[in-house]
């Protein structure tokens, strides 16, 4: 089983993005990265200058590279940006909007976890038209898992295993809305939350993160109790989506028990202290709300 | 522009007709639709009686299978779609490519429309769809503004539908897992949102709790009206305060939006609430018959004057009107 590391989803310095990426490059046990910008339009050309060195970088490491399309594209910018990412031959693009595979053709390419891969028909559509990876929506229960995977034994399914679990997507900025900014005026606030602006209920129970138009889960998804059941269904990699934390710690733990170094839950409790006060989940691949821990071990 | 109205049953279906709409849209009671509530929607008797009815009176049909088929059980969408061929659906309101491919290959004479479900929300998604599965309509996500949809039909032949009546999503739609994060069910898979069984009212130092999944939603004070707990409309605490930091409880009211609508070339008008009662459907119906015939008349767009009718009582015409966002 390998491990992917999936686009950093927040909105992260230039210096400190690029930093993170030559350090993934020079020490994280992943196989293959994610880069780009997927959530937010206005964010992307932070990141041009930097790109090809991470890229570069990522590639003498012996990395596969995964160029993130964005979420949601309904912006002429946004059509631009998808439509120069996709002009390439050279880039392998991770599909995260339907949009893309118009003019994809049967080029390959990978599908992210914000196309709604439900079914096994839905899957073996897009590898028909060039999907090699596909990495699965997080809402899917093992269930889903089990019979997509089975259906297409030559096409590398993912499953997101580590991180918040982006919800949602919306043409409006909630970072902005809470800073009482418009979106077009927005002062990049989201800037200013690394891992996410944390959303509480009105009883103060943690409940959710804000990513400028995404929203995520506040608990963190942690498949590593799940690893045996993710093997024995025909997962051929890991999603880790990067948080505020140390990744390569994260991604080490996860190499760890995949290979049987560490049993699960010693790998949990070391995970919880890579990325300390934040809940694990993986209700989701239990069939049970989203927040919840379940399954072996609890 | 054609009025496209909801039905979640046999009785608000004829109101609906009777009141002047175009066409109507329902589904079979199962999770194949993404109005799946308990007591709503039709058999496949009730849908080949209704179809029946509507035809009668002049009246289009479109079925919605608008869910994500759940993996190894794709034959209850596949049936739903022959049922609803066979019934003599006008269309079928679809969002999952799998159901979107089944209907394409099974019967290639359908006519398919793109449901909301799909967010299908420029041209180049839209081609995907048209060249894909023929599709001729597309149901547009409520993300875009006026301007922005009149710049995607003049890239476009495919027809478009448009929401301007009832509950309005914040999120993109098809994209949205909050409801399962709290509950388990979501819209996409078992085609509920913030469902009635995992809400819950309890009174609290003299205020009303709404939860949902055991999530405080809102807190309402003695004398304020305690709206119900969808998830996207609650009122939260973040660092820089609380309120309603994703949306304000209104729903969706663009009656005042006809001229720009039609002006950018939009195909059909879609009014919300296959869960609402007969009477709710052909008041809102009625309204908006009367806004495009003064429409028709060259007459400035009255707003639909139905305050009432909305969810907290209070509306906006969303991402329409570009400062929404």
């Amino acid at each position: 089983m390998q491990l992917t590391l999936g686009p950093v989803l927040y909105h992260w310095s230039p210096e400190r993005w690029r930093d993170f990426h030559y350090r993934i490059a020079d020490e994280a046990q992943v196989e293959t990265v994610v880069v780009g910008e997927a959530v937010c339009s206005k964010r992307a050309p932070f990141k041009q200058d930097y790109l090809p060195g991470v890229v570069e970088r990522l590639e003498a490491a012996g990395k596969r590279v995964v160029h993130a399309s964005l979420i949601l594209v309904s912006l002429a910018r946004e059509r631009r940006q998808t439509r120069e990412l996709m002009a390439s031959d050279e880039v392998m693009v991770e599909v995260n909007d339907l949009t893309c595979l118009a003019s994809l053709a049967n080029r390959p390419h990978a599908i992210g976890p914000f196309v709604n891969v439900y079914n096994e028909a839905t899957a073996r559509f897009l590898a028909a038209r060039g999907a090699t990876r596909i990495c699965l929506p997080p809402e899917l229960p093992l269930s889903a898992v089990d019979a997509i995977a089975a259906a297409l034994t030559d096409t590398a399914i993912e499953v997101f295993a580590f991180g918040k679990v982006p919800l949602a997507i919306s043409a409006r900025c909630y970072h902005a809305r809470a800073h009482k900014l418009s979106k077009d005026n927005c002062r990049f606030v989201c800037e200013l939350d690394a891992d996410g602006m944390p959303v509480r209920t009105l009883d103060d129970a943690d409940f959710l993160s804000v990513n400028g138009v995404q929203t995520l889960s506040h608990s963190c998804a942690s498949l590593l109790r799940d690893i045996p059941a993710l093997r024995q269904a025909g997962v051929a990699s890991l999603r880790l989506s990067p948080q505020d934390c140390d990744m390569v710690a994260v991604a080490q733990l996860f190499r760890d028990a995949i290979d049987g170094r560490l049993d699960a839950a010693e790998a949990e409790r070391r995970l919880g202290a890579v990325y300390p006060g934040i809940p694990f989940a993986n209700g989701f691949l239990h069939a049970v709300p989203g927040h919840v821990r379940a399954g072996p071990g609890i | 522009m054609e009025l496209i109205c909801p039905a979640g049953t046999r009785a608000s279906l004829e109101a609906a007709v009777e009141a002047g709409a175009d066409a109507i849209y329902c589904g079979f009671c199962d999770e194949t639709n993404a109005r799946n509530f308990p007591g709503l929607n039709f058999t496949r008797e009730d849908m080949r009686a209704g179809i029946a009815f509507a035809h009668r009176h002049g009246v289009k049909v479109m079925v919605a299978i608008n869910t994500f088929a759940r993996a190894g059980a794709l034959a209850l969408w596949e049936s739903a779609i022959d049922d609803a061929v066979e019934a003599g659906a006008d269309a079928l309101i679809l969002a999952d490519v799998a159901t979107l491919d089944y209907a394409a290959r099974r019967h290639p004479q359908q006519r398919l429309h793109v449901s909301v479900q799909a967010g299908a929300a420029n041209p180049d998604a839209i081609r995907f769809y048209v060249e894909s599965f023929g599709a001729q309509r597309v149901v547009l996500p409520r993300v875009l503004s006026v301007p922005e949809i009149a710049a995607i039909m003049r890239e476009t032949t495919c027809e478009t539908e448009v929401f301007v009546f009832g509950g309005l999503c914040v999120m993109e739609e098809g994209r949205c897992s909050l409801s399962s994060y709290a509950t388990g069910k979501s819209p996409n898979m078992q085609g509920v949102c913030s469902p009635a069984s995992h809400v819950a009212y309890k009174e609290q130092r003299g205020e009303v709790v709404s939860t949902l999944g055991g999530f405080t939603i809102n807190r309402f004070a003695k004398d304020e009206p305690a709206g119900y707990p969808t998830l996207c409309k609650g009122r939260f605490s973040t660092p820089q305060g609380s309120g309603y930091i994703f949306e304000d409880p209104v729903s969706l009211d663009a009656a005042t939006m006809l001229p720009a609508l039609r002006a950018a070339g939009v195909t059909a008008l879609k009014i919300e609430g296959r869960q609402r009662g007969r009477a709710y459907i052909a008041q809102v119906v009625r309204a908006f018959r009367r806004s495009l015939a003064a429409l028709d008349a060259g007459m400035p767009a009255p707003a639909a004057g139905l305050a009432a009718m909305s969810e907290g009582q209070a509306s906006t015409v969303g991402a329409y009107r570009k400062t929404w966002r």
